[in-house]
């Protein structure tokens, strides 16, 4: 059990040049399930190597438990791993395989034996502890290498996309396993991940990552419902955060936005905006579709029923929106929708630095 | 939404008969390959088994023609007569060893320097690669020359030593390039698992990849001791009294009757299918994964 502090990690792979991180900092505490999330190419999973000590960085610090690891040797840093292609030894069987960490620590047979059994029934690898990798299913080579990592004690468990290679069936029974195990065992994790509802279900906080820089790190919820700026909105969610550009004018009292032809009434407080061109960002299941009082009309073009809801793409004055609707809902492409954004769902965000402003 | 199930529409409709023209062409195509394959066999085996069964005939059945398929009469005389030829015997002798000697320390020496090839990015890398092919580009006289004028001034000249030397060399660069392939083709992430559940990086590499590479690094041995078991004009020039195998039967070539001949071919053969036969079972896969 231990925290674990990065402070300004850069590294530049040789050959690259951009920085694979660029001054990531980030405190994960005692317990904490952190994932690391973003799209292929951002930097997560370089992180994690340096966190187990496969990368070195080219500058900043590393801390695991009050003790600097930054240039540290992998084996050195009390830590274990599972890798995204399994990584379970082909030439080892199952309890080989899991025992391998302890017994190159050297500890006494009989502990590694109890140990590894006691590993083997929590993924119920029972019946398979003779068998070589090569005559396991996918997800029992995983539950191997889960087994593997969780027999050491270690102090920080680190996971690099472990259920990406799992189908998707497997993935969805496998998540909700490994987080009651995660939550059991209580052991700090870093968990990388580029697949958005595992991140939001696993994670006690979620760290977005873009271009080497972390975007946002906060609870799952916070990163959903208040995206920090723009990226992270169109990042996570499927579909994604609408994003609509207008411009904020005075109307009487209040203010409204003019998104080129219809307007949309909107906080007061954005008033010292009027003039200025807003994005304003709404998730598709927070439009409801049908009338009331300032709906806006949209286009429907696209109306895809997806069993649990119907995806509806609209255009508002030509820009696109999705909108999430009710599955029974059936209406004509080409049609007119009237479609309500609530004030509540409105972030806002402004168009030069795509960042969050703090208006409600 | 009409209620009639799809299958009982389409009986009802008349189907064009099926066209087995592909799947003959097919069989054809099969067999052919089958064929040809049975030919190259042909090609390859019927030098063997010919000079096999002379060896094993006695010497007057040398002369007939056409062959039995086995001999008229088995006998071990020409064998025999072989054997007890002046020189054989420390000849084969001298030969397994450096076969052997060779295997070893092309490993010992060349399997790191694949290794290094496979993991590591290093400046001159390319470079390098094409450097190591060099010395095949050399004709053997011009390198073994030079050598046995350094083994007579170093005073090695004739020995089993010397002729493992001059095999090391040549042996060297397939070694160092087959076994790069061989470790670029075992997952860097079970070394780095290795690391991360307390490994040092030696004791990834002996816990882990060499295991892995075993198949492969036996294929290279096999090749490695093929090329020393039939390579005769260097160990003819570093040598004079201690011939290796090959070297001793050519040297005696011109002398020799058809029974020497028969038999030296033989003996030739024999240990390297021997060989081949032995090490095969580490080509294939060993825990039922294949690495090349």
């Amino acid at each position: 059990m231990a925290e674990v502090v990065l402070r300004d990690l850069v590294k530049t792979y040789s050959g690259a040049t951009v920085r694979a991180t660029d001054e990531v900092s980030l405190e994960v505490a005692d317990g904490e399930f952190m994932v690391l999330l973003g799209p292929s190419g951002c930097g997560k999973t370089t992180l994690l190597r340096m966190v187990a000590g496969l990368e070195l960085p080219d500058s900043g610090q590393i801390v695991i438990g009050g003790k600097d690891v930054t240039y540290l040797e992998p084996r050195r840093r009390n830590l274990s791993m599972v890798f995204q292609s399994y990584a379970v030894f082909p030439n080892k069987n199952v309890a080989e395989n899991i025992g391998f960490g302890l017994r190159v620590r050297g500890t006494p047979a009989a502990d590694v034996r109890r140990k590894v059994e006691w590993a083997a029934q929590l993924l119920q690898l029972g019946p398979y502890l003779d068998r070589y990798p090569a005559k396991l299913s996918g997800g029992q080579r995983q539950r191997v290498a889960v087994a593997r990592a969780i027999v050491m004690d270690a102090d920080v468990l680190l996971m690099d996309e472990p259920l990406s290679n799992l189908d998707a069936l497997l993935r969805l029974s496998f998540r909700a396993e490994l987080k009651k195990l995660v939550g059991e065992l209580g052991t700090t994790t870093l968990y990388v991940t580029h697949d958005q509802v595992e991140a939001l279900s696993l994670g006690d906080r979620v760290a977005v990552m873009r271009e080497g820089r972390i975007a946002q790190c906060d609870a799952p919820t916070s990163v959903y419902d208040d995206p920090a700026n723009e990226f992270v909105g169109g990042f996570l969610g499927s579909p994604p955060m609408n994003f609509l550009t207008g411009t904020v004018e005075r109307d009487g009292d209040g203010s409204r936005l003019d998104l080129g032809g219809q307007s949309l009434a909107v906080p007061h407080a954005l008033s010292t905006f009027t003039g200025r061109t807003l994005r304003l960002g709404v998730r598709p299941e927070a439009i409801e579709v049908a009338g009331g009082d300032g709906a806006l009309q949209g286009e429907l073009q696209v109306l895809e029923p997806l069993g649990s809801s119907a995806l509806l793409t609209t255009e508002i004055c030509g820009q696109p929106v999705k909108v999430q609707a009710p599955p029974t809902f059936r209406a004509e492409p080409g049609g007119n929708l009237s479609l309500r954004i609530p004030p509540e769902a409105c972030r806002w965000y402004d168009p030069e630095t795509s960042l969050l402003l703090e208006v409600r | 939404m009409s209620t009639e199930t799809r299958p009982a529409e389409t009986t009802e409709r008349t189907l064009p008969p099926v066209d087995t023209a592909p799947l003959r062409r097919r069989r054809r195509q099969a067999a052919w390959v089958q064929a040809a394959c049975v030919a190259v066999t042909l090609f390859m085996a019927l030098p063997i088994v010919l000079i096999g069964l002379s060896a094993i005939s006695s010497r007057a059945a040398l002369a007939e023609f056409p062959k039995p398929f086995l001999p008229s009469e088995y006998s071990f005389d020409t064998l025999l007569a072989f054997f007890e030829a002046t020189g054989t015997v420390p000849a084969l002798g001298n030969s397994v060893l450096a076969g052997i000697y060779t295997v070893f320390w092309s490993l010992v020496v060349g399997a790191p320097a694949g290794y290094a090839l496979a993991r590591h990015a290093f400046r001159g890398k390319d470079a390098y690669q094409v450097f190591i092919l060099l010395v095949r580009a050399l004709p053997i006289v011009v390198l073994s020359v030079p050598l046995a004028t350094m083994f007579l001034r170093l005073d090695v000249y004739d020995t089993v030593f010397a002729v493992t030397l001059v095999h090391t060399t040549l042996a060297l660069p397939t070694t160092v390039l087959i076994t790069a392939s061989i470790f670029v083709s075992v997952p860097t992430d079970l070394e780095e698992a290795a690391q991360v559940f307390g490994c040092t990086r030696w004791q990834a590499a002996r816990k882990v990849v060499v295991p892995l590479a075993l198949p492969g690094l036996a294929a290279s041995s096999i090749f490695t001791f093929v090329l020393s078991w039939n390579e005769i004009l260097g160990a003819t020039v570093v040598t004079l009294g201690h011939r290796t195998l090959p070297a001793q039967v050519l040297t005696a070539l011109d002398e020799a009757s058809t029974a020497y001949r028969f038999a030296g071919g033989f003996a030739l053969i024999l240990p390297a299918l021997v060989f081949i036969a032995v090490m095969r079972r580490y080509l294939v896969n060993m825990w039922g994964t294949t690495l090349r």
